[in-house]
């Protein structure tokens, strides 16, 4: 039996982390791609962290609730995540399932979720500038 | 056009390959991009189920005519534990497992028809259909 892993890659950009998943996605790779993302925010301190979807046309419940789960443990380390470019039948078919992913910040592309993370950052320090 | 196929799932790895296949009939058959991601995800769910809950299994895919009407039709068997009660697992947020309990009434909302057949210790049985419009 195969147990070919899927690794994919996390980019770093200033202080953000930018995963884009190309390709379909298997349930051990998937487990894989949120343990990368997890330990990768602890070694590099990003403050920010945009999975983008531009090129995945099915997210299952497995998936989805994965997603949920990073966007969770991450803000647990003080990392915001923004998933990008939703395509419309992920949405639809997410909503369907009973997934709304709530709690999610989402940008229509990963240069608008660049945007919403440098703005959540700026809010974040601007907070924590008078303490 | 293939007319029918067989694929037998017993890991993760044919979950995908399954719903690879449904998608690309479902494009065959003419369906447009989100009609296709809901049979797609709807075959993802219920081929989990089957490697979840009875180790392997197998998903036929096929291409179906009722009167006018042209669609496609999913047949997920397995012959694991099989459901005591199926009324339960057809409720939104139960589960047995890792799940959050999506997989079954998820699928029913992604799809036009829905049957499932389940016996203790014999095993399940869940057909859904989906009609070109």
């Amino acid at each position: 039996m195969s147990t070919e892993l899927i690794r994919i890659p996390i980019l770093q950009i200033e202080d953000f982390l930018v995963a884009s998943i190309q390709v379909a996605l298997h349930d051990r790779s998937a487990v894989q791609f949120r343990d990368d993302l997890l330990q990768r925010i602890y070694e590099t301190k990003a403050k920010g962290l945009i999975i983008d979807l531009t090129a995945v046309d099915i997210v299952d419940s497995f998936i989805g609730r994965l997603i949920g789960d990073v966007a969770e443990m991450a803000a647990l380390m003080g990392t915001r995540v923004v998933v990008s470019g939703l395509q419309p039948a992920v949405a639809i078919t997410l909503t369907e399932l009973g997934l709304e992913l709530p709690g999610i910040i989402t940008a229509l592309n990963l240069e608008k979720g660049i945007a919403i993370l440098r703005r959540l950052v700026k809010e974040e320090d601007g907070e924590g500038g008078g303490l | 056009m293939i007319q029918e196929r067989t694929l037998l799932v017993r890991s993760d790895l044919d979950i995908v390959s399954a719903r690879v296949e449904g998608r690309d009939m479902a494009r065959a058959l003419g369906f447009g991009t989100i009609d296709q991601a809901r049979i797609a995800t709807a075959i993802s769910e219920l081929a989990r189920n089957i490697v979840l809950y009875a180790g392997e299994g197998t998903v036929t895919l096929r291409l179906i005519e009722r009167g006018t009407k042209k669609g496609i039709e999913v047949i997920c068997e397995d012959h694991g534990p099989g459901i005591e009660d199926v009324n339960l697992v057809m409720r939104d947020g139960y589960s047995t497992s890792r799940g959050l309990g999506m997989g079954l009434p998820g699928a029913r909302r992604l799809m036009d028809e829905f049957d499932i057949e389940s016996k203790a210790g014999v095993g399940t049985r869940v057909t859904v259909r989906k009609w070109l419009r």
